[in-house]
């Protein structure tokens, strides 16, 4: 190639690449300036990017709109619960699969396997009948109980304990190490960038999450962020779109911010998952 | 042996093997049992009707539509995404800082809440107020009705679907496109193989275990959308965007037909069902032909 069509592919590519980032980075710009607009400024055509008048007001507005400290405390409360459920069953599961054999062990990682495959999608209405027997409907439990261990967290677990050195475990067990301490003091910190990976990976997925706490409640009592964002749409028969844009930024900015500073592990966690 | 050193795995899985049985396996079963009942939920009685609830479902032209509704959002989307993503990942696969920047550009809608990108674009595709007919004007092209129109808004939600997943799987294949062994190109260029043929006798069987885990995970995950419709469409209008969870979830929640949703679910089950089972099919056959 001649350097003058060399430049001319450069300058197409840089092109292609701006209209590439454009089609992802403008709707959150959309959604910034809508937040940021009077509801007199959202219903005019063409469209302005830029408010005249900055509304603050409208975050406040979409705030006392509802509950939104009791949804805010939910969301925390079940995505950290979950979390260090998760931590505990997956450790205990994952050591036990990784490092011992005994009758009936491929039974139960076979079960473990099969739940990996199984959304909650497909089983909502009869855990939901079971959580109403149990009198858990809109109670924290019926969003934490089901989440409180994870196949695909053994998945992971386990392979990264199969890594570890045997000459390790052998030096500890000659110490006469409990095996606590060796799952404790080498296991897990051996396995840190696993356990890294697995936290942002469920926190993110059980923080978004709006199906599951939609159909196990009935009541503000147990209703998470998500939930309550999606709400705003009854505010002034759904036509506040600046209302709405205002709480959909509570809901995205603490995400984007954890992004935008780890980039490179999240999306290797997420990419991890996927090649496994 | 001490009895505890025997006892003590079956106890560390304990806890898990009991949220899965409870959570997962058992719901399974129980949900086939139910669909074999008329149930209301609150009557404390269940009225065994044996295979009628599957036989009145498959009469049923709503859920005919239903089922058709599912089929074609879950082709559309899954084809045009995994196109999409496929070639994104063949041009943004290469190192430098820019590339980082697009690459996490694309990504980023995977992690936001469905329920942030479903705000998002149903103001987006606002008929009257939206920045995309603004867009659409801006070029001289007529307006459309997104969302509020039968003939569009299952398309609408397609877009919506392909915009959140595409930075997703065009990760994936570029992971996939990184772990061919460089030499493989070396040799074909060698022999000066042009690139179409290049793509057709390296890269693509080289990647087709990454091409079939994302098809099938796309087909798993499209089957089973429900967010964007429960906030941006309703199933509607007139049943256009109606889909499979979403039925179950208005059969259940909103008529209180335990028994007739249920009979929905082991539809979504034997799809489902039958995805993973061609997956850990061609898993354990390793797609590969190296």
């Amino acid at each position: 190639m001649t350097t003058a069509s060399k430049s001319i592919v450069r300058v197409l590519n840089v092109t292609a690449m701006l209209v590439l980032v454009a089609i992802f980075v403008i709707p959150f710009l959309w959604m910034i300036s809508t937040s940021l607009k009077s509801y007199s400024e959202t219903v005019i055509f063409p469209p302005k990017w830029i408010p005249s008048e900055i509304m603050w007001s409208n975050f406040a507005a979409a705030w006392n709109s509802g509950p939104f400290l009791k949804y805010l405390m939910n969301s925390v409360v079940v995505s950290i619960s979950i979390l260090l459920l998760q931590f505990t069953t997956i450790t205990l599961a994952a050591y036990a699969f990784a490092r011992y054999s005994f009758k009936g062990d491929k039974l139960l990682f076979g079960i473990t396997m099969v739940t990996l495959m199984i959304p909650g999608q497909l089983i909502f209405l009869p855990v939901y009948l079971l959580m109403s027997k149990w009198g858990l409907i809109n109670n924290l439990l019926a969003l934490i109980l089901p989440f409180s261990s994870s196949a695909f967290g053994i998945f992971m677990l386990r392979q990264s304990f199969k890594q570890v050195q045997e000459e390790l475990i052998e030096a500890a067990r000659l110490d006469d190490a409990p095996e606590w301490k060796i799952i404790l003091k080498i296991m897990v910190p051996m396995a840190r960038p696993t356990l890294v990976t697995f936290a942002l990976f469920s926190f993110i997925a059980h923080w978004n999450d709006y199906f599951w706490p939609l159909v196990m409640t009935t009541s503000d009592a147990a209703r998470t962020l998500p939930i309550g964002i999606s709400k705003l749409r009854e505010v002034d028969g759904g036509a506040a779109w600046h209302i709405l844009m205002a709480g959909n930024m509570i809901l995205v900015i603490p995400i984007l911010i954890v992004f935008s500073f780890a980039q490179r592990q999240i999306i290797k966690a997420f990419v991890y998952s996927g090649v496994k | 042996m001490t009895v505890w050193s025997r006892l003590r795995p079956y106890v560390m899985v304990a806890p898990s093997i009991a949220v899965f049985s409870i959570f997962f396996i058992y719901p399974i079963f129980y949900m086939i049992f139910l669909s074999f009942y008329n149930w209301d939920f609150i009557n404390p009685v269940k009225e065994f009707v044996g295979f009628n609830n599957f036989v009145e479902m498959f009469q049923n032209s709503e859920f005919l539509q239903v089922l058709t509704n599912s089929l074609n959002y879950t082709i559309l989307s899954v084809s045009l995404s995994i196109v999409i993503s496929l070639g994104l990942a063949m041009w943004l696969n290469r190192e430098g800082a820019w590339y980082g920047f697009v690459q996490g550009a694309l990504f980023s809608p995977h992690i936001i809440s469905l329920v942030s990108v479903s705000l998002v674009w149903m103001w987006l595709m606002d008929p009257k107020f939206g920045l995309l007919n603004a867009i659409l004007e801006m070029f001289g092209m007529q307006k459309l009705d997104w969302l509020s129109s039968p003939d569009s808004s299952l398309l609408s939600l397609v877009l919506v679907a392909v915009w959140k997943g595409v930075g997703y799987n065009a990760l994936i294949f570029i992971a996939g496109l990184q772990s061919i062994p460089k030499d493989m190109y070396e040799a074909s260029a060698l022999d000066e193989a042009n690139r179409w043929r290049t793509f057709y006798k390296i890269t693509l069987p080289m990647l087709s275990p990454t091409l079939f885990f994302l098809i099938i995970i796309n087909l798993i995950g499209s089957f089973q959308v429900f967010e964007t419709i429960a906030i941006m469409t309703n199933g509607g209008p007139v049943n256009s965007t109606n889909t499979l969870v979403f039925y179950i979830y208005e059969y259940g929640f909103r008529y209180f037909k335990i028994g007739y949703a249920s009979a929905a679910g082991v539809v979504l089950l034997l799809v489902v069902g039958l995805l993973t089972l061609v997956y850990f099919k061609l898993l354990s056959r390793r797609v590969h032909y190296q």
